[in-house]
């Protein structure tokens, strides 16, 4: 059990130091350890956890990593994975900000980070691509999908809003199921 | 000290408990804060987004771990992270147990049937915004109807970077994410990026 605590807390910990960008820049690195390499969740399930984690308080990351930690081996495996992302933030941020005071004027880092930027656009691409050919199954959710990403695109609106409008959608379709289902029985 | 640690606690804990949405929703929050004590110095919060940003970790928690440090050195920034995460960690646990009693349930079923079309959307419109805030500068685009403008409104560097990197991504799948990362950071030292 311990040896599998370790493994969550080291294989967080590992997507936490090399996330450059925020919740969504994690998204090649959890598809990567946590869907293809363990089997931990399944990329459907990830999608949900995002969308859950979008429109519950705190940081999306942190929401995701709980998720799947309590997935696999409840409540200390939620709080293991988490302590286990923010680890390295705790670490870099406190050393950055107690050795180097003028560690953004640095030109290496700068430029490091330049191209780490670079990469971070073609890594989310992928994951982007990946997500959609497992959240777009028949036209309804391809017409969700244009429908939200071209609101996205021109106003800037909520996530909470977007999450919230796919669930009314959701439920309305699923009563109009049932609906049409009870008045077919009638029949 | 003892108080410094405790007010720590109580505010980033409701900052944790009422920011939704993400890292950078917690900036407001920080903002109020430092209105309001004085162990945080409103003149250091661009500085602590501009780390927060940019280094590895979740932003919210790499600003809660800095202003942590601002107020009350290490102990702060330890504190200070964990009452930022506290709220998340209790709220998800109720959700994925509801969510674990309810997954047979047509509603909950159908919620997320059309949810994650939508959360593709999101993720979609995130990568764009990513994409443009790295390798497009809309700044330098000018009206004239000529290539080189067009050019000129992407770091071209960066471009090809990126297009080799998604090249390479898409035909050998087993390289590790974090090995493109490390190749990134060595590229954009050697070439200036």
């Amino acid at each position: 059990m311990l040896k599998n605590y370790l493994r969550l807390f080291l294989t967080f910990a590992r997507i936490g130091g090399f996330t450059f960008g925020g919740g969504y820049a994690m998204l090649p690195l959890l598809q990567r350890e946590v869907v293809e390499k363990y089997g931990w969740t399944t990329e459907e399930e990830l999608m949900d956890y995002y969308a859950v984690g979008q429109c519950t308080p705190g940081v999306i990351a942190v929401n995701v990593a709980t998720f799947i930690g309590k997935k696999l081996y409840g409540i200390p495996g939620g709080i293991i994975a988490t302590l286990g992302v923010v680890a390295p933030s705790v670490i870099i941020i406190t050393l950055i900000a107690a050795l180097i005071s003028n560690f953004f004027e640095n030109e290496y880092v700068i430029h490091a980070l330049g191209g780490i930027r670079a990469v971070v656009c073609a890594l989310i691409a992928q994951a982007v691509i990946k997500m959609t050919k497992t959240g777009v199954k028949d036209w309804v959710g391809a017409v969700i999908f244009v429908a939200t990403l071209a609101v996205l695109l021109v106003f800037s609106i909520s996530p909470i809003i977007v999450v919230a409008c796919a669930i009314a959608l959701g439920l309305i379709i699923e009563a109009a199921k049932g609906h049409a289902a009870k008045k077919g029985a009638q029949k | 000290m003892l108080t410094t640690l405790l007010h720590l606690i109580w505010e980033f804990f409701k900052t944790g408990l009422f920011a939704i949405g993400g890292g950078l929703a917690t900036v407001p929050f920080i903002y109020d804060i430092a209105e309001r004590y004085d162990w945080l110095d409103i003149a250091v919060i661009p500085d602590m987004i501009a780390v927060g940003e940019s280094t590895p970790g979740p932003i919210g928690i790499n600003i809660a771990t800095y202003a942590g440090y601002n107020a009350a050195g290490v102990p702060g920034a330890i504190i200070a992270t964990l009452a930022l995460i506290t709220p998340s960690i209790i709220v998800i646990m109720i959700v994925a147990k509801f969510l674990q009693k309810f997954a047979q349930n047509r509603f909950v079923t159908g919620s997320f049937y059309t949810l994650r079309p939508a959360v593709a959307a999101l993720i979609a419109s995130a990568a764009w915004q990513v994409f443009t805030a790295s390798i497009i500068n809309l700044g330098t685009f000018t009206a004239a109807p000529a290539f080189s403008s067009f050019l000129g409104m992407f770091d071209l560097p960066k471009l090809i970077l990126a297009l080799c990197v998604f090249l390479a991504g898409t035909f050998w799948k087993k390289i590790h994410p974090i090995v493109y990362i490390v190749l990134g950071a060595i590229v954009g030292i050697i070439f200036k990026m």
